[in-house]
Order: structure tokens, then sequence, then C-alpha cells
């Protein structure tokens, strides 16, 4: 028996950065929110345990349980899919905060180059500088008019900047608080850099130089340097996250509801419109109908396309024909680097997870690429993270992988290797995409979102140039060795990688070629919006938060507007 | 941004294990190194015991998985040649891994529960990952059992009774994929206990491996600490005493 519940203004799936932001902002606007969330509730209190590497880093004590939910993966179609059934590539967020909660906190704006790639492009290197199986395509909005949300999702989470990046967008305000502090390992990376020409900057950091206080008054605490940032919560409450800024905002407002242990299985619509969701009771088993004016997937990349495939919403995307746009545009990222082992030992165990200097030059196209046999580009960064024991053993190449001289090598240049590594953009191609799989399912007996993707020539080539600058850089930085990145083969799912994946639920200027409006609003249900880093039509030189909690904050405008006005806000 | 060392892909695994060249530890060295096998029958003092317990003033280790003192054994010195002791410091025997790997095998790593477990299973390519129907927990099982199977057909003699360069000979076979395993490839097998050994050797020490912190004193690792703020901007390299969680305070 599925029991319906009583009507809400709006509800969300999931509750992670951007369930957090449309929730506070619907919320404020006296609208009555329910976020449905199949994880628990967690808090700072939770993380009092946290420097355990192990627990935390290693065996993914925040992240997705994979024995409910999974995704299937081929490089090609020709290859059969099967389950991803360790998390490796990425890890997929679960619990209150989503990723939000372990991720590293670098916030980057896109660049205004990014959201008119396709006009850009065409523009400086005429209509073939790629083959047609590349799916370039504008964002259906500009940096200009995304600007102001890029300053408010910045407000909301403080973010730690200096404003000395050459190639970025033009800011109306500076960052909210000043950058964190700049290490001995960090200025090696500024030295060399400089030396070789380019422009080094601070990284924009979600973990804070200095307690703040936001508009929404949350606090967020400084930074403690402890160095056990990515994969797990601060203790501290310094990183900000969507559990110490966001949500209790919404909370604060009385209109908002977060429902825990909820699995949403299907968008209900009926006549053109979404009604509501159905979700399953991870606890009880019970299925539970929630009503609602509006319907908001913020259940990250893969469940909100996933959510639209079952649910029968839009038009697949096939790749014999090119029709069709849901799943279409699936991009993930290049990471060309290079490792130098150095004589001297540093403290390399201490850190934060923004805790970096990045340099533009080589992203986006910020250099020309006439000559060259690709477009896009990547931030090469270097990061004093907190190295940890057990997943850093460094050792030069022609060392065994066990016995003594692995034990040795591993122990000598744990403290003694640094990495430059780039952040490179993966322009989609047609050949991947996102479908949903035939054979296998869920714990609910929902079908498996399949991944179809491999890296093509374009990211091969990009990859390959931007590996020489970094070893170049590694170099100057006076590195003993310097070891290149090795050359770009096939995509595996084994080896952790980003959780930067993009695409699948793009956005655009035309229901043509695009699922959502630049209101992140279903181009055929218009009580239905879609948040996420899937409504990028193609993947950055960058991590996602920043630009797609900007996005956010449009769309919760969107929303407000929607449910004033109705129809379709473009 | 977010990059390891360790997931190292089956591809740059292999490249980096020197299978190409053949290249492999001499061993020999450490055979007599490994008289504190915590395995072998009571060594006074240390009551330890028969079944391969462990009881010093009120800390009680035990296994909780395996049941079989051979295995028990073998899994010891496998782990020790991964990890030897030397000149730096203790090996997995030492830092207690075989132990870690006990207690982990008893628990949600040993039975894969937050993995996806359902059929139908093919062997999938290898970009495509881990594709068994077997458990952890059983996978350790049978690479153990064709370990010590291997060890009596080549060398007549059970593993944990081998020399160090005939224990080297046999990993090398499953870590070139050589032996035959049901359900699962040999080289998956090796990449498991080798991840495992260095868990057990760098975890907190609360997992029963990393014993006295020795593995992070090694290393230079201060385990937990609850602040660099002071100290990020040194240019010196700071040699800090390392602290467990366990002694974490707020
Ligand atoms: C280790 C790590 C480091 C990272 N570092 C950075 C970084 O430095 N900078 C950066 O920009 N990005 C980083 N990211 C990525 C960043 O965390 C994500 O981009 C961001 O958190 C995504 O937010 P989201 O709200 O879209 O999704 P999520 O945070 O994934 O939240 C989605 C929520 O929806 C819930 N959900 C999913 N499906 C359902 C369903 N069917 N029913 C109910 N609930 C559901 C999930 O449980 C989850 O809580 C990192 C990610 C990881 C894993
Ligand atoms: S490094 Fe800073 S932000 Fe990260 S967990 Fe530690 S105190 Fe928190």
């Amino acid at each position: 028996m599925v029991k319906t519940l009583d009507k809400v203004d709006v509800v969300t799936v999931g509750v992670g950065w951007l369930g957090g932001i449309i929730g506070a902002e619907c919320a404020k606007a006296g609208m009555k929110v329910v976020g449905i969330e199949r994880g628990k509730e967690r808090s700072t209190a939770d993380y009092l345990m946290v420097h355990d590497e192990y627990r935390y880093a290693i065996r993914y004590e925040l992240m997705q349980d994979l024995s409910k939910e999974t995704i299937t993966f081929r490089n090609n179609r020709k290859m059969r899919a099967l389950p991803m059934r360790q998390m490796g590539s990425f890890l997929l967020g679960e619990g209150l905060g989503g990723s939000g909660t372990h991720w590293n906190g670098h916030t980057w704006r896109f660049l205004p180059y990014d959201f008119e790639i396709k006009t850009q492009t065409e523009k400086k290197y005429g209509k073939d500088k790629l083959s047609a199986d590349y799916l370039l395509q504008d964002w259906g909005i500009t940096y200009d008019e995304l600007e102001p949300y890029f300053d408010q999702f910045e407000k909301t989470a403080g973010i730690s900047g200096e404003n000395k990046n050459p190639f970025a967008g033009k800011r109306a305000n500076d960052f909210p608080t000043p950058p964190m502090k700049k290490t001995p390992i960090l200025r090696k990376f500024e030295k060399a850099t400089s030396n070789l020409g380019y422009t080094p900057f601070m990284l924009p950091s979600a973990n804070l130089s200095e307690t703040y206080e936001n508009p929404d008054g949350q606090t967020i605490a400084a930074c403690q340097y402890c160095g056990f940032c990515e994969r797990f919560g601060c203790e501290y409450g310094a990183k900000t996250s969507p559990e110490i800024t966001v949500i209790p905002t919404a909370l604060k407002t009385g209109n908002y509801q977060v429902r825990f242990h909820g699995n949403v299985v299907e968008v209900l619509k009926e006549g053109g419109k979404a009604t509501g969701v159905r979700y399953i009771d991870t606890q009880t088993g019970e299925e539970f109908i929630q009503p609602a004016d509006v319907v908001v997937l913020t259940s990250y990349v893969m469940n909100n396309a996933k959510l639209l495939m079952v649910s029968g919403i839009g038009e697949m995307y096939d790749p014999d024909t090119g029709r069709g746009t849901l799943g279409k545009n699936y991009a993930y990222q290049i990471l060309p680097g290079a490792t130098g082992f150095f004589d001297e030992q540093m403290n390399v165990f201490m850190g934060a997870g923004s805790l970096g200097m990045t340099i533009d030059d080589l992203n986006g196209d910020n250099y020309d690429h006439s000559e060259l046999n690709f477009i896009h580009g990547a931030s090469m960064s270097i990061t004093q993270t907190g190295v940890r024991p057990i997943q850093t053993n460094p050792v030069p190449p022609d060392t065994p992988a066990w016995g003594p001289e692995f034990k040795k090598a591993s122990i000598h240049n744990y403290s003694r290797t640094l990495s430059v590594g780039g952040q490179g953009a993966s322009i989609p191609h047609k050949e991947n995409f996102l479908s949903l799989d035939p054979d296998y399912k869920d714990a609910y007996g929902v079908p498996l979102l399949q991944l179809t993707y491999n890296f093509t020539e374009q990211d091969r080539n990009l990859h390959k140039y931007l590996t020489d600058k970094a070893k170049a850089i590694m170099d100057e930085m006076g590195a003993k060795t310097t070891v290149p990145g090795n050359p770009l083969s096939d995509y595996d799912i084994v080896p952790y990688q980003t959780t930067h994946n993009t695409g699948g639920t793009i956005m655009g200027a035309s229901p043509d070629d695009s699922v959502v409006n630049n209101y992140l609003q279903h181009w055929e249900v218009d009580n239905l919006f879609v948040v996420g880093a899937g409504n990028f039509p193609h993947n950055g030189g960058y991590n996602p938060t920043g630009t797609v909690g900007a996005l956010a904050y449009r769309a919760a405008e969107g929303i407000i507007k929607y449910s004033k006005a109705g129809g379709s806000l473009v | 941004m977010t990059k390891d060392n360790n997931g190292l892909s089956r591809r740059e695994f292999l490249k980096t294990t020197g299978i190409a060249t053949g290249a492999l530890v001499g061993g020999g060295v450490l055979g007599s190194l490994i008289t504190h096998n915590v395995t072998k029958d009571n060594v006074a003092g240390t009551g330890k015991n028969e079944a391969g317990g462990e009881h010093v003033g009120d800390v009680f280790r035990g296994r909780m998985f395996f049941t079989n003192v051979n295995e028990f054994n073998v899994l010891s010195e496998a782990v020790e040649r991964i990890f030897p002791e030397d000149d730096l410091g203790p090996g997995a025997i030492g830092l207690g891994v075989p132990y870690f790997i006990d207690n982990q095998l008893a628990g949600n790593y040993g039975s894969n529960a937050k993995e996806y477990m359902k059929g139908p299973f093919f062997a999938g390519e290898s970009t495509q990952g881990y594709q068994s129907r077997l458990t952890r927990a059983e996978i350790f099982k049978q690479g153990l059992a064709k370990m010590d199977e291997e060890a009596k057909k080549r060398f007549d003699t059970g593993f944990a009774s081998l020399e160090g360069n005939q224990m080297d000979e046999i990993l090398t076979a499953f870590q070139k994929n050589e032996v035959e395993m049901k359900g699962v490839a040999s080289e998956f097998y090796f990449k498991l206990l080798r991840q495992a050994t260095l868990e057990g050797a760098y975890a907190d020490p609360i997992y029963n491996g990393n014993i006295n912190m020795a593995g992070w004193r090694m290393k230079g690792f201060p385990g937990h600490q609850m602040a660099y703020i002071k100290e990020i901007e040194n240019e010196k390299y700071m040699k800090i005493e390392p602290k467990s969680i366990s002694s974490m305070e707020h």
C-alpha cells in the first residue's frame, strides 16, 4: 500500500549542497519545503573521531552504500556494461550534506569562455577545429548573467581567496575572506611558475582562512590545517558544508523539513506536470507519495539523470541518430600531472583540502590553440592536503611494488615527494553518454544507471600537452627526479580520479539540444527543476561545485518566480 | 581536485611491479629475521599461545576470522615478505598486520557489506574492476590455501616453512597471474593482499595493526593531531611524536 502524504510547495530529492541551497532559498521565501534524503542525519558532532584514514578514506565511511545502488559501466557500446561493484573512480555521496560533507572545498567559477564555448571556438578557430563527433554547445547563459549567483554562493560559503587570477571572469566583489596561509611547499610552486612566465595565485578555498559569519547568520570557523579534509568531515565546522550553512538556514525558517532514509524511486506526473515523488522508507520498506507543486531533483548527476529516465520524462539520447537529449554530453576530467622526488623532507602531512596555488595560463582558451590539436586545457595546481600513509607510497619508477626495496623507497620518499596536477576538461563526444541498464537493478528494483565512457583523441592530446608542461614546472621546482604521468589510455573505473562527473541533464537555450532551460527548469514539465553538475554541457578545467552552486541559486530564483506566475521562465 | 597514489590501475600496477623485467627482490636475507613470529609456538615470556593469540597485560589480541593456525601462519609469512622487517623498523608481523587482516576479514570488509554483490557475474575488462561473486573473506581463504598448495607442489613443503626466496617465487607467480584460482584472478588476490598489508602497517592502531604506531614512526607520519595552524608555515621539517585517535580529546 502506498501512503499519500500532505502536499507541500516544494520537494527536493537529496539533501547535499544543491538540495540545501534550494531548501534554504525557498523556505526563506515562505514556501513549505521537504527534502527527501536516502541517507542519515549527521552534523559536526559526528566528526569528532574523523582523523582516521582507514575508516573514512579507505573504507569510505561517509559515502554511498553501493550494496543498495551503484552504476554500470562500459568503455564503449560493444562492451557488456558491468556494475561498479566497489567505489573507485569517483566517490558518490550519501547522508545529510551529500558529498559536500567530505569534499575538499576548491571553489571555482568556470571561465567566461566555458559558457560560450561553441561560439568562441568557431569564431576563433573556425567550424572544423574539432570533428562533428564532439558535441560542443553553449550553455544558454553567459558568465556575466551568472555573476551575481556566483557572488551569492561564495558569500554563503565564505570562500577564502585572492583576486589575482588574470584569466578569471570579472567579479563584482572581492572574496569574502582572505586567502589561506602560503606554505613553503606552495612558495616553491609560486617561484617556479613565476620563473616560467605564469601567474600563480592562491586556490579559492572553502576551508576558511578566518572565522566568518555569512549573510544568513551562519558562522563558519577558521581552518586549523589538520590535514584530514578530503574524504572526511571537519570536526571544527571550518570547512563550509551544507550541514553548517544552508541546511540550518532552511530549518531556522520553520518551513523546512528533511525526511531521512527515504529513497526516491520515481517522479510522478500527470498531464504534463510533475505531481510529486514516490519514495521508499529504507528502514521499514513502506512506500510513500509526497505530492508537491514543484519537484526539484538535487540527487547528484547520476540519480538526476536516472530518475528522469525511469520516470519517462524527456527523450533519451540516441548515439546512432544524435536525437534526444536525456543522457547526452556526459563528460569527466583529464588529469595531466607530474611527480617530483626531492632530497629534502617537507611537512607534507600538514595541510587542508583546498590549501594550494594554481596557474590558469593553460586553462580554457587562455592560450592560443591554433597550432594545437585540441581545445580547452586545465588549471594546474599544487595542493598541500595532508598526505596520508596508507594511500601515499610514492616510489621512483623501476622500484618493485613490494618487498624490502619497496619498503625503503616508499618510506624514504613519503615526505620527499610533491605533485603538480592539472584538472583538464573532457569535451563531450557522441559515444559518451548515460542510459539505463537493461540487466542490473538497485535494492528497490529500479534499473541502475549505465555509463558509457572513454577518453577520446581530444582528451589524449590535451593530456599529453599538459603533462609536458607539468613536468617542466616540477623540474623548475627543483625535483631531483621528475616523473610525468603515464600517457592517457582507456578510462578505467577502478583508480580514484575525480568526483567531477558532468552532463546527462544539460542546460541550454533550446529544447532541441538541452534538457532544461537556464533556470534549470525542465523544457517539457515546467514545475520540474533538475539541478546538478549534470546541467553542464561540457566539463571544465576546475572543480564543479562553485559553478553548480551558482546555478542552484539561479534555479531557486526561478522556482520562487514560478510559484507566483507559473509557466516557462524563459 | 583529489589524487591518490594508491589506486593504481591494474595496468599501472603491473607496470610498477617490475613484471616486465622480472625484477624481483632477492629473498633469503630475511628468513632469519622472522624469529619473533607471533604464530610460532609459545615463545617464553610473551604469553603467546597455541591458538596464535596474544595476552599481554590487559591487552587480549586474538583471531576473529581464521580458525586454522596454518592458514594464519601462511598469511603472516606472506605479509612479512611484502613488508619485511629491516633496519628502519618492524615488518608486517611486528606491526600486527596478520591480526589486522584477520579482524577486518571478520567484519564489513570481509563480507563486502557496502559493495554491489548482485549477479549476474561476468569477467569483464580490467577497466571495469572487481567482478567476482566471492567476498574478500572467501578470496583470502582460497588464496592462502592456494599458496600452500603451490608451495607443496613446487617445494614439497607448506608455504610457512619455505625459505624467503621460495616464498617470493610463489608470491610473484600470484602477482603475475600464473596460478589458477576459482572465481577470481590470482593477480587480484595478490593485489588485495598487498593493499591489506599496507593498510595494516599504517592504519590507526585501534585496528590492531601498526602496533605502537611503529609504522607511522618509520614514515614520519604523526597520526591524529588536532591542528598544524602554528607549524604550517615553518620551513623546517618537523618530527612529531605520533598520536592515535584513541587519545583524541576535544
Ligand atoms: C572526495 C571528494 C572531494 C571533492 N572535492 C571537491 C572540491 O574540492 N571542489 C568541488 O567543487 N567539488 C568537489 N567535490 C565534488 C562535490 O562534492 C560535488 O560536486 C557536490 O557535493 C555535489 O553536490 P550535489 O548536491 O549535487 O550532490 P551530492 O552532494 O551528491 O548530494 C546528493 C544527495 O542526494 C541523495 N540522493 C541521491 N539519490 C537519491 C534518491 N534516489 N533518493 C533520495 N536521496 C537521494 C544522496 O544521498 C546525497 O546526499 C568532491 C567530491 C568528493 C567525493
Ligand atoms: S584542514 Fe581545516 S577545513 Fe579541513 S578538516 Fe581540518 S580544520 Fe577542517
